[in-house]
């Protein structure tokens, strides 16, 4: 019997075929932290007693969340994160960069590797075909330093979409309808496998939106074929030798497969205070919305600014309302000011932040008072989670943000489409 | 040993047990620690006591991959969290810190309950319910971790990873 792409990946990085359910300790290609938790997982490395990076090229530090540093407290947690990869010869991505997950994306991350990051949407790497999962500081402590994990190999739900996209349905309200269908933990400890034609034919910036939000339905792992679309975007990030074909295989056997049909598709919104409360465009009724964040590992790429300028070109913003964007990276904020698009949204009312994790987590840039409402991109909506605890965040696409910062209210983006 | 239950709901995410704008505070672990869970009950950490429980419904534990979370609920005495099912990641948090998440059923356990676990019998007994309830056994690689202390002592005692 054949392997899904989790049992195939982990297989190789094993040793040994294996299956669903088996512990494996896996030898790791890439790990990497950010500012929130990797000083703790500098310290339980010294707890540890050891010393050295098992794989200093292959080992990243980013500072992305606190980025530049809102606090004094802050700042001497980077600096504590810049002299420990100093020391250890390991790679510090600073302040300015971008996201850990869309830098690696660019960069690093190779079909069929092993990567691990002590943040939970390093599953943003399943886009490009690698088994990437989110960990905590401390096994992340031991990937840094042993260069190798525990696992159990996931049982795999194969998610097939089928047919051709709507106007105005992108990635993100594929993601958001399947949470809603199997809600926040409809895929714990498991592995889901994108495929179907409206997946072949979706752009890697939807590969990753998807894969983002893979943990949001509590998955270990969103992964996708690396097929030409990937070879694609290796060869536009200047790294065609890291391509390679990965598919599972014919007879691989699924926990269970879903169907979803493309053309049932409508803009959806996931609202407060859960991502899996999911509503369509249509259901939303008369929602006033406060600020609007375009960004995030999960909308912060290039085409997810296209999609919004698009719809904004030539309008005002709503004067009751303010948008901001925050580029995933500066590769992404680079380009967006070389096509124009960065232009077009400033002109229209918003305003930019530099690249990073920006509002998304209440950290600074955007922080929500009491009362106030959020259309963001972003994958998570928690209570509190960008600022007040009295305030409502809402989730959906960035041509949802586009058309909701025009009209001040939840809007859909089809009428201007 | 003997302690109290503190009951939460579903969904207890990793931003409700340690809510993302203290990330200032994530290198001074007895300050991020006096706001456990202050969101969902305000005032907990002078409420809390050594050796108490905290029980809950599905999926504790969603979100972030912050392993403060875990470690803010272990320093403040927590013997061990109970749920009905816990997020992969915290769960994994949760033994690498020598926090015991069990699996069980806890729709009967009230707050205020006094209750006492045997992890070697596999079972918790509710003195105030008088029940005796039997939990899903760790997988090995979590009692091995458990065994040895979380995962930093098992390091230490291996210099490398032997749980398979
Ligand atoms: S943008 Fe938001 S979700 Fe993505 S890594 Fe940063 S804080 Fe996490």
């Amino acid at each position: 019997m054949g392997l899904t792409l989790a049992e195939k990946i982990l297989s190789e990085h094993a040793d040994r075929e294996v299956r669903a359910g088996e512990i494996v300790v896996a030898k790791v290609d890439l790990v990497y932290t950010q500012d929130g938790t990797g000083p703790l997982t500098i310290r339980k490395i010294e707890e540890m007693g050891l010393k050295n990076v098992y794989h200093p090229k292959k080992t990243f530090f980013f500072l992305d969340h606190a980025a530049p540093s809102p606090r004094f407290e802050l700042s001497n947690d980077h600096s504590f994160l810049r002299d420990f990869a100093e020391r250890t010869g390991s790679q510090i991505s600073d302040v300015g960069n971008g996201i850990s997950h869309q830098v690696v994306a660019e960069m690093e991350v190779r079909p069929g590797d092993v990567v691990i990051g002590a943040d939970s949407h390093t599953c943003t790497g399943g886009a490009l075909g690698a088994f990437a999962t989110g960990v905590g500081s401390t096994d992340a402590a031991v990937a840094i330093a042993l260069g190798k994990i525990w696992l159990r190999v996931p049982e795999t739900i194969r998610v097939v979409v089928e047919g051709e996209l709507p106007i105005g349905v992108y990635g993100k309200d594929i993601i958001l309808h399947l949470i809603g269908k199997i809600g926040a933990a409809g895929a714990t400890y498991k592995a889901l496998e994108f495929t179907g034609d409206a997946i072949q034919h979706l752009g890697m910036a939807g590969r990753m939106t998807i894969a983002n939000m893979a943990v949001e339905a509590g998955a270990k792992v969103g992964l996708f074929f690396s097929d030409e679309v990937t070879r694609n975007w290796l060869i536009q990030m200047e790294r065609p030798q890291d391509f390679k074909s990965l598919s599972p295989d014919p007879d691989a056997v699924y926990e269970k497969t879903m169907v979803i049909h493309s053309k049932e598709l409508k803009p959806t919104i996931a609202c407060p205070h859960q991502v899996d409360h999911i509503k369509t465009i249509g259901e939303m009724g008369n929602i006033k919305v406060h600020q609007v964040y375009l960004g995030t590992s999960c909308n912060g790429r290039l085409e997810d600014f296209q999609i919004a300028a698009k719809i904004l070109k030539g309008k005002r913003i709503h004067p009751q309302t303010r948008m901001i964007v925050t580029p995933g990276s500066r590769r992404v904020y680079l380009e967006a000011l070389k096509d124009g698009t960065m232009e077009t949204l400033i002109e229209f009312g918003a305003m930019a932040m530099p690249p990073g994790c920006g509002a998304c987590v209440g950290l600074h840039e955007g922080v929500l008072g009491d009362g106030e409402v959020c259309l963001a991109t972003q994958p998570r909506n928690f209570k509190g989670r960008m600022g007040s605890p009295k305030s409502f965040i809402y989730l959906g696409s960035p041509a949802v943000a586009a058309a909701t910062a025009i009209e001040g209210k939840i809007a859909d983006p089809r009428k201007y489409l | 040993m003997k302690g109290r239950v503190w009951r939460f709901g579903d969904a207890i995410s990793t931003d409700h047990i340690i809510p993302g704008r203290y990330f200032y505070l994530r290198s001074n672990l007895p300050e991020l620690s006096k706001h456990i869970l202050e969101y969902e009950r305000p005032g907990f950490f002078e409420l809390v006591s050594a050796g108490d429980f905290i029980v809950a419904g599905h999926n504790f534990g969603l979100g972030s991959s912050r392993e403060h979370a875990a470690i803010v609920i272990k320093m403040n005495g927590i013997q061990a969290v109970l749920a009905k099912s816990f997020a992969r990641i915290f769960y994994r948090n949760s033994f690498n810190n020598g926090l015991p998440a069990i699996i069980c059923d806890t729709e009967r356990f009230m707050e205020g309950d006094i209750i006492e676990l045997s992890i070697e019998g596999g079972q918790i007994v509710n003195h105030t319910q008088n029940e005796t309830i039997h939990f899903t056994p760790f997988p090995p690689v979590m009692k091995k971790i458990l065994n040895d202390g979380g995962l930093v002592e098992h390091v230490k005692k291996y210099k490398d990873l032997k749980l398979v």
